[in-house]
């Protein structure tokens, strides 16, 4: 698959792990109640690990996954991913480190509706200043890697549901992201596409890339390799919680 | 560089599909940019019509000429009373002339006022005598045919007159019928040998020009048995020497006279390039006035695509969110946004400017005639007034842009992921 390993081999700095979190603490302040929706969260994933996010609505979840990301910073902790010292960066600096690092797939796809599936893979390319022609190249690469070859000029709203989360797992991957990070990428889809973007998700893991999803479908999480239980913004420890299944 | 190439690519695209899906809107926002241009060049454009005018006007009277007429002294000098009276002398020219190298030129101007007539015709006007450099002085221009007098008219004294445009339409009937006939100046035949072109004057000494007949000055001394001139009409060899030249004639006739050279008063000097700096300077002060009322006017419709722009990045805050996950940085997500400002007030300028084009063009067609239509004159559009304008129009539409530009780069992505 498009990541090799190379690229982002972890450092020493952390111990092996692609990502390294310690004492994360996420706290909103909305005026006049201060809410902490993450208290001290440890997490380290490593190279290819295919890892779950659980956990009921308000417990927190949302928000790891906005950190991890880097969409958002930590209010306090440390943030270690592939490497770079994450907490703590500046806007422009944490749109680097996404556009490298990081490929998302959202539940309700998130394409440009006036842009065509290939223009919607280009798009992250753009952002990294990468030529055209070798935009052209890797984009309409990755499409048929998804399996869209025929559907490249077409618009999102010409697509089926499917298709449309193939042409963002496309668009994901094109900057051969460290990590895919996928929230409830199937939430939006009837069970037959749902069941062929679990088994492309499982097919990339199975190249060697690291993802994270976040699902509430236990069937989606069970595919995973560990799965990580969210609750009251605190990790519950892997054995008090239903244990994780193998891949 | 190439990302920048792209985005703009984008852009484009993504204005294709505004413009598509959002015809009326942005039409309007177009049509408010459009109005402002066509009130700011417009305004510029009558305000360098009336810098024109104003500036003919004011040069009527002649372009950085002096006027200096007799005077009384009014302080004692060389043991001489003050209120001395300072009379103009016939050879003061020639005395001038020699004294004063930086004089370029200067013409006596004798007058009395007499009766003109052709047949049965007769108006009682002002006659004068000059030398025939006064007429490239006080711009009195021939019109076609015609010509001012030379020196052989003056060493011969010849019976030639120079009409007043006016004189001779009353006297004639028409400006063009004076030419080669004969009017009867104090009951003597003079030929007619040219006719004033018309001009804008705005400033004068005893009435128009004209209304006024101008013979050799040789003709009327003989004819008249004038004493001493009147005045005399001069100019400096350059605009910057008119100072020089204006000290040096009370040093010179100072002398000659015996009075005080700082006395002002000995005698009547019109310097009339004071004239002329105001005029400039309240034509630059309208000008400055209309564009700021213009620049006013363009602004409401700088806001207009400022409020439009700022509903489009309401509306698209979730493609930014997205952009943004992406890893699209500030510039890449303000860039689309400055050029979309610059790019619907470029569309409204263009068009308003070609209309105000149109409208110039119909306004000079128009046949408005009237002194205070000779005075605004036409609305004239120049490089200044072009300049002006896409200056004012650049910066309004860099402002409409950029405010909305910088509200979608503060959007926070984690948040707009989840807008809807």
């Amino acid at each position: 698959m498009a990541n090799g390993n190379g690229k982002h081999a972890p450092s020493a700095a952390t111990g092996g792990a692609l990502i390294r979190m310690r004492g994360i603490r996420k706290v909103y302040n909305t005026g006049r109640v201060e809410v902490e929706a993450l208290r001290g969260v440890d997490l380290d994933i490593a190279p290819n690990d295919y890892v779950a996010i659980v956990g009921p609505s308000g417990s927190g979840k949302s928000t790891l996954m906005n950190l991890v990301g880097c969409l958002d910073t930590p209010t306090s902790g440390e943030y270690i991913l592939s490497g770079d010292w994450v907490a703590g960066l500046d806007r422009n600096r944490l749109a680097e480190i996404r556009n490298r690092h990081i490929g998302f797939v959202f539940q309700n796809f998130n394409l440009l509706p006036y842009a065509s599936a290939l223009a919607n893979v280009e798009l992250p390319l753009v952002f990294a200043g990468v030529p055209a022609r070798e935009r052209r190249e890797r984009a309409s690469a990755l499409l048929e890697r998804v399996g869209l070859s025929d559907r490249m000029e077409h618009k999102p709203g010409e697509l089926s549901g499917g298709q449309m989360q193939r042409v963002a797992i496309a668009r994901a991957l094109v900057n051969r992201p460290a990590i895919v990070l996928a929230d409830e990428p199937t939430g939006n889809l009837d069970s037959t596409s749902g069941r062929a973007i679990v088994d492309l998700f499982e097919e990339l893991h199975a190249a060697g890339q690291t993802i994270i999803m976040i699902s509430h479908d236990a069937a989606v999480a069970r595919q995973a390799s560990r799965v990580v239980h969210i609750r009251d913004g605190q990790i519950v420890p892997d054995g008090s919680a239903e244990t994780p299944v193998a891949a | 560089m190439r990302s920048i190439a792209s985005e703009i690519a984008l852009v484009l695209k993504l204005f294709r599909h505004d413009a598509v899906r959002q015809r009326k809107r942005l039409a309007l926002t177009v049509a408010a940019v459009a109005w402002g241009t066509l009130s700011i060049v417009m305004l510029l454009s009558f305000g360098e019509g009336l810098k024109r005018s104003l500036t003919k006007g004011s040069r009527g009277l002649g372009d950085g000429i002096g006027i200096l007429w007799p005077g009384a002294t009014t302080r004692v000098w060389q043991g001489l009373p003050s209120g001395r009276t300072i009379g103009l002398r016939e050879d003061d020219r020639e005395l001038l002339k020699a004294r004063i190298p930086e004089l370029a030129a200067i013409s006596a101007e004798y007058a009395r006022y007499d009766s003109v007539a052709v047949g049965k015709k007769r108006v009682n006007v002002r006659v004068r005598g000059v030398d025939p450099c006064f007429g490239d002085l006080r711009k009195l221009v021939p019109r076609e045919g015609g010509r001012f007098f030379n020196e052989r008219d003056i060493a011969e004294k010849r019976r030639v007159a120079f009409l007043g445009e006016e004189l001779a339409q009353d006297l004639f009937g028409s400006e063009d019928a004076a030419l080669g006939h004969t009017v009867e100046i104090h009951q003597t035949p003079f030929l007619v040998i040219g006719v004033a072109e018309h001009k804008l004057q705005m400033g004068m000494y005893n009435g128009p020009d004209s209304k006024q007949v101008t013979l050799p000055s040789s003709t009327f001394k003989s004819m008249f048995n004038a004493t001493g001139p009147e005045n005399f009409v001069y100019r400096a060899a350059s605009w910057e020497l008119g100072d020089t030249v204006r000290s040096e004639i009370y040093r010179v006739l100072g002398s000659v006279r015996r009075f005080d050279p700082d006395d002002e008063r000995a005698l009547g000097i019109w310097d009339t390039r004071k004239m002329q700096q105001i005029n400039a300077q309240v034509s630059i002060g309208i000008q400055i006035f209309l564009g700021v009322i213009g620049a006013l006017t363009l602004l409401v419709g700088g806001m207009g695509v400022a409020n439009v722009m700022f509903a489009v990045v309401k509306e698209r805050t979730r493609e930014i969110g997205v952009k943004m996950a992406l890893g699209a940085k500030a510039r890449q997500i303000m860039l689309p946004f400055v050029l979309e400002g610059l790019l619907i007030t470029s569309l409204g300028g263009l068009l308003g400017t070609l209309l105000s084009l149109g409208l110039i063009a119909v306004l000079a067609a128009l046949p408005l005639k009237g002194p205070a239509f000779e005075i605004m004159g036409r609305p004239t559009f120049s490089p200044g007034v072009a300049l002006a304008t896409a200056l004012v129009l650049g910066s309004i539409g860099m402002l409409a842009g950029l405010f909305p530009a910088r509200r979608a780069a503060l959007v926070d992505p984690a948040v707009s992921l989840r807008y809807e």
